[in-house]
C-alpha cells in the first residue's frame, strides 16, 4: 500500500547538504502498526512528512495504493492527502477558536460534504472518541488528553487508509498518553494502517514493527511479536 | 469547500481577533466615511451657491450698457457707453416671443425721511415685473402699477426700513416717505428673504422706474433684467435682446449681455470639480486604508502559519487557502465600507441639521465611488497576504508552532 522506492531528501543548510533520507526503501501494507523510531536528526519526521505528502522527496518513487505520488502537482496531492491520509501532532494543532466539533469537521469542509452529512459523521466521530458532551467546548476549554482525542477524531472523518501520528502522547501525561496510545490501537484493529514516530522506546515496543532509522538510512527494520 | 463554509471560516477568523477586525474595520469606515462626507460637504455647497443664483432666475438675461469690448474683465457696470439704454428699449424688449418678463432697473442711493427719522437707502426704480423676475415676495400691500411709463409716487419698502422709519406699532402702508425732495405713499412691504445676492432685501426701497428716473434725473438704465420663456429660450432671448437694441440704437452694438445660466454654469462646473477633489483626497484616506489592510493580513498570516500548515495537511489546495484570506479581506473591506457609509451618511445628518442652508448630501457617483474604491483596495491588498498563506510549506508551517 505504501512503497516507498530510494526516497532521497535533502536540505541545504548554509554550505552544508544534509541528507535527510538518503535511499530509504520501505514497503507498507494495509493494516500495520509501524513505528519509525531513532535520534533526533535522523529523519524519522522527514519520512512521516513524506509519506503524509507534505514534503516531497528530492528522488526515488513514491507509491501510494499503486499510484506515483512523485509526479502528482498540488491540487491533486491535497485531494490525495485529504482523502487518504490522517495527521495527529504532537502539539494537537487544534484551531483554537473552533469548538471540537467544528475542528473535527474541517475536513469535511475543505472537502466539501454537505451540512447535514457532516453533523452526522461529527458526533459520529466525537462518540467514537468519548467525546460528544464536549463537542461545544473549544480546545482551550478541554484537557490535553481530550484535545489529543478531538484530533483524533479529526484526523480520522474522512476515513483515511493511514494514520500519521507525530510524537502524540509527547504533550501528554502518561494517563492520557496510554489513553490516546489506546484509541489509536483500537483504529489500529479496525483496519486503519498506523504510522507513529516516537522517541519513546516503550512506545515502540508497542508496534507490531519497528523500523529504526540512523542519519537518513533505514538501521533496522523488524516484526515484532503482538503485544510486546 | 463550498462559498458559504468559506465565509463561514473567515468569519470566525476575524471574530477570533476582534482588536486586529476591528482596527482594520476602523481605518476602512473612516477612509469611506472621509468620501462620503467630504463630498456630500462639496456638493452641499454647490447646491448652495447655485441654489444661490437660481434663486436670481435660471432664464434670467442681464442686459448693461456698453459694451465689453476686451476679453476679460468686467463688464462695465457704471462706464460711460455711446448710447445709454432707455425704458424705451426695455418696453420694446417685452413684446418678443421669447421673453417673459423684462424689468429695467435704476439704482441709487437717497435720504429717506419718515416725520422725524431718516437714514441713507437704496433705491431701485422698476417695474412690477421685478418682483416676479426676482422671485421676490411681498408682507403687506400690494406690488408696483403696471403702467411702466408713469411715476406714480408709490413705494415698496424693505423690513428693515419698516422697523427704522417707521415706529414700532405704526401701520407703514399708506404712510408717506421722503425720499429726496420727493414724497411717495408705501404700497407695500417686502417680505425678507435673508440675504441674496448682491442685494439685501430687507434695506431696498422700491420705487417705478419713471420716478426714479425723475429723482436721480437721468433718462438712462443701470440695466434691465430679462426672464426668457424658459430655460431653453434663453440664448434666443439674448440674442433677440442684441438685435433688438442694435436696431434701435442705429447699428451699434453697445450693450453686454450675460446670461444668468452662464454665470450658473460656470459656478457648477468649478464646484463640482471642487467636490471631485476632495472626493480624489478622501480616496487617498482609503488606499492608505488598504495597505494597512494589507499589512495586518500580512501579520495574520504569519500568525496563522501553523494554522494555515494544518490545513494544507487535513487536504486544503493552495487555491482554497488563497481563497479563504482572500474572503477574509473582502468581508474587512464589505463590513467596512458598510460602517464608513453608516457613519459618513451619520455626519452628513448632523451636518444637515446644524446648517440646514448647506443642504449637504452625497453625490451618488460618490457613494458608489467610495464603495468600489473600498472593496477594490480591501481585495486588492488581500491578494498578496492570501497568496503568501497558499504557497507556505505546511512542513516548515507545522514545525514553527
Amino acid at each position: 500500500m505504501i512503497r516507498l522506492e530510494d526516497i532521497d531528501r535533502r536540505f541545504v543548510i548554509g554550505d552544508n547538504t544534509v541528507h535527510a533520507l538518503d535511499q530509504v526503501s520501505l514497503h507498507i501494507t494495509a493494516g500495520e502498526y509501524v513505528a519509525i523510531m531513532g535520534p533526533s536528526g535522523s529523519g524519522k519526521s522527514t519520512l512521516l512528512n513524506v509519506i503524509g505528502l507534505l514534503d516531497r522527496p528530492d528522488g526515488g518513487r513514491y507509491l501510494l495504493d499503486g499510484e506515483d505520488t512523485t509526479t502528482m502537482d498540488e491540487v491533486r496531492l491535497a485531494g490525495f492527502r485529504r482523502g487518504n491520509i490522517g495527521f495527529v501532532f504532537q502539539s494537537f494543532h487544534l484551531i483554537p477558536r473552533l469548538s471540537a466539533a467544528a475542528n473535527v469537521a474541517l475536513p469535511m469542509v475543505l472537502a466539501g460534504i454537505p451540512v447535514e452529512q457532516r453533523r452526522r459523521r461529527t458526533a459520529a466521530a466525537l462518540a467514537a472518541v468519548g467525546l460528544t458532551d464536549r463537542a461545544d467546548h473549544r480546545p482551550e476549554q478541554l484537557s490535553g488528553g481530550q484535545r489529543q482525542r478531538v484530533a483524533v477524531a479529526r484526523a480520522t472523518i474522512m476515513g483515511p487508509a493511514v494514520l500519521l501520528a507525530d510524537e502524540p502522547t509527547g504533550n501528554l501525561d502518561t494517563a492520557s498518553g496510554m489513553e490516546v496510545m489506546a484509541l489509536l490501537e483500537t483504529l489500529n484493529d479496525g483496519g486503519l494502517t498506523l504510522i507513529l514516530v516516537t522517541h519513546d522506546a516503550s512506545l515502540g515496543r508497542r508496534a507490531r514493527r519497528l523500523v529504526k532509522l540512523l542519519d537518513g538510512r533505514v538501521a533496522s527494520d523488524n516484526r515484532l511479536a503482538a503485544g510486546a | 469547500m463550498t462559498t458559504t463554509d468559506q465565509i463561514r471560516l473567515a468569519w470566525q477568523a476575524l471574530t477570533g481577533h476582534r482588536l486586529r477586525t476591528g482596527l482594520m474595520l476602523l481605518a476602512m469606515a473612516i477612509g469611506v466615511a472621509a468620501v462620503v462626507f467630504l463630498t456630500a460637504l462639496g456638493e452641499g455647497a454647490r447646491r448652495f451657491v447655485v441654489g444661490e443664483f437660481t434663486a436670481l432666475g435660471t432664464h434670467l438675461v442681464i442686459v448693461l450698457p456698453g459694451r465689453n469690448e476686451t476679453t476679460g474683465g468686467h463688464p462695465p457696470l457704471l462706464g460711460e457707453t455711446p448710447r445709454d439704454l432707455t425704458l424705451e428699449d426695455a418696453l420694446v424688449l417685452e413684446r418678443h416671443p421669447a421673453i417673459r418678463r423684462v424689468a429695467p432697473l435704476n439704482v441709487g442711493s437717497a435720504p429717506a425721511s419718515h416725520g422725524r427719522r431718516e437714514r441713507e437707502v437704496t433705491v431701485i426704480g422698476t417695474t412690477a415685473e421685478f418682483l416676479a423676475i426676482r422671485r421676490l415676495g411681498l408682507t403687506q400691500g400690494r406690488n408696483l402699477p403696471a403702467a411702466a411709463r408713469e411715476a406714480h409716487p408709490v413705494a415698496l419698502i424693505g423690513e428693515g426700513i419698516r422697523q427704522e422709519l417707521f415706529a414700532a406699532g405704526e401701520r407703514a402702508l399708506g404712510g408717506w416717505l421722503r425720499l429726496g425732495d420727493r414724497r411717495f405713499r408705501v404700497i407695500g412691504v417686502l417680505r425678507s428673504e435673508g440675504y441674496s445676492i448682491g442685494l439685501d432685501i430687507e434695506e431696498l426701497v422700491l420705487i417705478p422706474v419713471a420716478s426714479a428716473q425723475m429723482l436721480f434725473d437721468t433718462s438712462s438704465l443701470l440695466r434691465i433684467l430679462v426672464e426668457a420663456r424658459s430655460r431653453e429660450d434663453v440664448e434666443g432671448a439674448s440674442r433677440a435682446v442684441r438685435r433688438i437694441i442694435r436696431e434701435r440704437h442705429e447699428g451699434e452694438d453697445d450693450i453686454t449681455v450675460i446670461t444668468q445660466d452662464a454665470v450658473v454654469s460656470t459656478f457648477d462646473g468649478i464646484l463640482t470639480v471642487l467636490t471631485y477633489m476632495v472626493g480624489g483626497v478622501a480616496a487617498i484616506s482609503l488606499v492608505v486604508a488598504g495597505i494597512l489592510v494589507m499589512n495586518v493580513m500580512l501579520v495574520a498570516v504569519s500568525q496563522r502559519t501553523a494554522e494555515i500548515g494544518l490545513l494544507k495537511a487535513l487536504g486544503a489546495s493552495p487555491t482554497q487557502i488563497q481563497r479563504l484570506f482572500l474572503t477574509e479581506a473582502v468581508l474587512l473591506s464589505v463590513m467596512g465600507a458598510a460602517i464608513g457609509l453608516v457613519v459618513g451618511y451619520g455626519a452628513v445628518v448632523v451636518l444637515r441639521t446644524l446648517y440646514p442652508v448647506l443642504a449637504a448630501s452625497p453625490p451618488p457617483w460618490a457613494l458608489a465611488a467610495a464603495t468600489i474604491v473600498a472593496l477594490a483596495t480591501g481585495i486588492g491588498f488581500g491578494v498578496l497576504p492570501a497568496r503568501k498563506a497558499a504557497r507556505l510549506d505546511p512542513v516548515q508551517a507545522l514545525a514553527r508552532h
